[in-house]
């Protein structure tokens, strides 16, 4: 387990060998997390690598990655902590006879008989871990109340146990796509990071970073035009993976260079809607043939 | 010291964060003490030379969604400008002299073309510290020119003019020129926002007194719908309603107070322990699917607002099945099928465009036209259960506004909503009558996204009946 970042640079540069290129108020962000032990609650557009930074912060400071995927539905059971109720049957029907309800009682709230879901899981790890809860906005309200007292204080408590306090100090990072208003209490909680699109150069080095065979003027075009693309009124803009896709799609073709042919043959790689697909070929494919060859 | 400017004492980096997080709150960003407590603690652990960093620390703890962070970039800016120009008027610092003399005997030989050409690519390599030395150059050169208007925004343009900065390609222009292609709009905003500044910091200089702080321009952050705006804004903000509309009314679930058991799941659930039911299962209470009915002024006296009624239009034909549309000017025209047809945005505004035939003769609203007009259209169809809405700003042109009609197709619908794209100062002046309307629906100002969520919120809040 390795220590806590010194520096913001530190983390940068962590995050880095983790295969994950932060952007500066990125690395700002998660160094404060583990400086503050304050959760991290990260919005932004679909594929600009929210779940990416989780994993890569879990891989820069040596933690298992606890994750927590939502949806509409769920419930304490699955998030939190579950009775085993075949095992709690079990037991009392083997000591039917003889033994008296007490002792049974108190024997089958033990946390023997506990099924442990992320939460809990991450809260009573020894190890500290990194916690991802994500999606939360896909969650009732409910829910985001019941994460509170996770959140704030880092412990559980369960009405039959007590109290289950956090042994070790979790980093926790909270993705939304932003599909509803998250309550206020949760973000009072929370530091906020917004992630959007990258600029051009940042982008460049990502893709260089996941395809480096690409040649540097290819993969330099290729970053434009998703930016063109992206410029565009789409139902879905091309994410972060759908350029990396891309890139590793050229370089299997073995692209010298992306001309409207090129174009035409393999933006279906980063365009997934057939009415998307006509209005990039329509703006973007004319383009092509008029740019001059850089 | 003139009024408006910050204290002139020098103040504590504690208090001056105090001091910003209350023109923060002014602007309706909730700052709570929590909140100010975690930007100290964040404060701490960060170095304070790169503004960057500062800025992205304060960002992180006091802005927490993507609106406030719009305001706080405003008020940030805004803020701390303010507060470098009050130092420097209090310490008498002036660079103007220098600076000047220095830029005179440059200015006579300051080479337009070679200007134009590095501010250009300064745009496209989004080099900020270099493009606000330009923008002093280029004020520099205009400056002495011709004379300033006095007027800042005024003379913003007046300098973007006379560099040729646009966005259009300028086919004209030789291929090696970087301004051939047309620049990127963010690059030349960003350009007209550091002239201003700088003009803004010439002009404190010169009188040495701060101009007194301006809340910040509502129009900053109202919904984009001027013409000026991009039609992409106005389908972020649509399809951000898009979503909310599919995620409403599940969040209600746990108030329910009478809910149903659903016996089949619950003996499912209860195999897997040994037939004893211990956990019931609840039938889920499905979110109003109501029948809709939307009536949408295509008028020019809504021409901003009716490309954003459109798209809402469509966002809800996306939500709810059950629904049929109307657009009127002087007289009435069912859309229902066009948007059914078409999944395309831009060919359903067009095909209205084209085949409503709303427009009669003077092509000014006719409320009372319409009303009859819908009123024969679909009073047999209207039922308790269905919910009319109106978009339009309720100006009648002097007209008759036959609100009797609309009151009884109100009284016919379960629930009448009225969207209008004015602001509420401007309501019932001059020939707006939305008061007599308002009489029999819920009337909204709908001219921001908030004010849109809330009657998103409204519009799919279950009724119980």
């Amino acid at each position: 387990m390795s220590a806590l970042p010194d520096s913001v640079k530190d983390i940068a540069d962590g995050l880095r060998r983790a295969g994950y290129l932060p952007g500066e108020s990125t690395a700002l962000v998660s160094y404060l997390a583990t400086k503050l032990g304050k959760p991290v609650l990260v919005e932004g557009p679909a594929g600009v690598g929210k779940t990416e930074l989780a994993k890569a912060l879990a891989s820069y400071l040596d933690r298992e990655l606890v994750r927590l995927q939502c949806y509409e539905g769920l419930d304490e059971a699955k998030a939190l902590y579950e009775w085993n109720y075949r095992k709690q049957l079990l037991r009392i029907q083997a000591e039917a006879d003889g033994a008296g309800w007490s002792e049974v009682q108190d024997d089958i709230f033990g946390s023997e008989f506990l099924l442990e879901r992320p939460l809990m899981r991450a809260i009573a790890s020894k190890a500290p871990v990194v916690l991802l809860i994500d999606e939360i906005d896909k969650t009732d309200q409910e829910f985001e109340a019941m994460l509170l007292e996770v959140l704030s204080d880092f412990q559980i408590t369960i009405p039959e146990l007590g109290r289950v306090e956090a042994s070790s100090h979790p980093v926790v990072l909270l993705t939304s796509n932003n599909s509803r208003e998250l309550t206020e209490a949760l973000k009072r909680r929370c530091l906020y990071l917004w992630l959007d699109y990258p600029a051009l150069e940042h982008e460049l080095e990502i893709v260089r970073l996941h395809a480096p065979e690409l040649s540097e003027t290819v993969a330099r075009r290729l970053v434009e035009i998703v930016g063109m693309v992206r410029e565009l009124d789409l139902k879905k803009p091309p994410s972060i993976a759908e350029s990396i896709d891309w890139a590793r799609a050229l370089l299997l073709l073995g692209a010298q260079d992306i001309d409207a042919a090129m174009f035409r043959d393999t933006m279906s790689v980063i365009v997934k809607h057939r009415t998307d697909l006509d209005v990039v070929a329509e703006r973007v494919g004319v383009k092509l043939t008029a740019l001059p060859r850089s | 010291m003139e009024a408006g400017a910050p204290a002139s004492a020098p103040v504590g980096i504690a208090a001056s964060l105090l001091e910003f997080a209350e023109q923060l709150r002014g602007e309706g960003v909730a700052i709570g003490t929590s909140e100010l407590l975690d930007c100290f603690a964040a404060l701490e652990q960060i170095s304070w030379a790169g503004q960057q960093t500062f800025r992205a620390a304060l960002a992180s703890t006091l802005a927490k969604s993507q609106e406030d962070r719009r305001v706080f970039d405003l008020v940030f800016d805004r803020f701390f400008f303010r507060a470098v120009e009050a130092a420097a008027v209090r310490e008498e610092v002036r660079e103007g002299e220098d600076a000047a003399s220095a830029l005179d005997g440059e200015s006579a030989e300051i080479d337009l073309e070679g200007l134009r050409a590095q501010i250009a690519q300064a745009m496209r390599d989004g080099d900020e510290g270099k493009l606000r030395d330009l923008a002093r150059l280029a004020i520099a050169a205009f400056g002495r020119a011709q004379e300033g208007s006095g007027v800042i925004g005024v003379d913003v343009q007046r300098i973007r003019r006379a560099l040729g900065l646009r966005t259009e390609p300028q086919p004209e222009l030789p291929p090696e020129d970087p301004r051939r292609d047309g620049l990127p709009r963010d690059g030349l905003r960003r350009f007209e926002a550091l002239l201003r500044r700088e003009l803004e910091r010439g002009q404190i200089e010169r009188t040495q007194a701060l101009p007194p702080s301006r809340p910040l321009n509502e129009l900053d952050r109202a919904l984009p719908s001027g013409p000026l705006q991009d039609l992409a804004a106005v389908h972020r903000v649509v399809a951000q309603l898009k979503r909310r509309l599919a995620t409403q009314g599940h969040q209600n679930r746990g108030h329910q107070r009478r809910q149903h058991v659903d016996v089949r799941r619950t003996m499912r659930a209860s195999l897997e322990t040994g037939g004893v039911p211990v956990v019931i299962k609840y039938r889920p209470r499905r979110p109003r699917r109501p029948e809709i009915y939307v009536v949408c002024d295509v008028s020019t006296s809504v021409t901003s607002a009716s490309v954003f009624f459109l798209s809402v239009m469509h966002a809800l034909h996306d939500s709810f099945r059950k629904m049929r549309s109307f657009v009127f000017i002087e007289r009435i025209s069912e859309v229902t099928d066009v948007f059914a047809r078409e999944r395309n945005f831009k060919a359903v505004s067009e095909a209205i465009g084209r085949d409503a035939g709303v427009a009669d003769i003077s092509g000014y609203t006719d409320y009372g036209r319409v009303w009859s007009e819908f009123k024969a259209l679909v009073e047999d169809d209207l039922h308790p259960r269905a919910t009319v809405i109106v978009m339009g700003d309720a100006r009648t042109n002097g007209r008759d506004p036959r609100d009797d009609l609309f009151a009884q197709i109100a009284a016919r619908a379960g629930r009448t909503f009225w969207l209008n794209p004015e602001p509420r100062l401007y309501w019932n002046y001059w020939d707006s009558v939305i008061a007599a309307h308002e009489r029999h629906c819920n009337a909204f100002e709908c001219w921001t996204t908030r004010q849109l969520e809330d009657f998103a919120a409204a519009l799919a809040r279950p009724v119980d009946r």
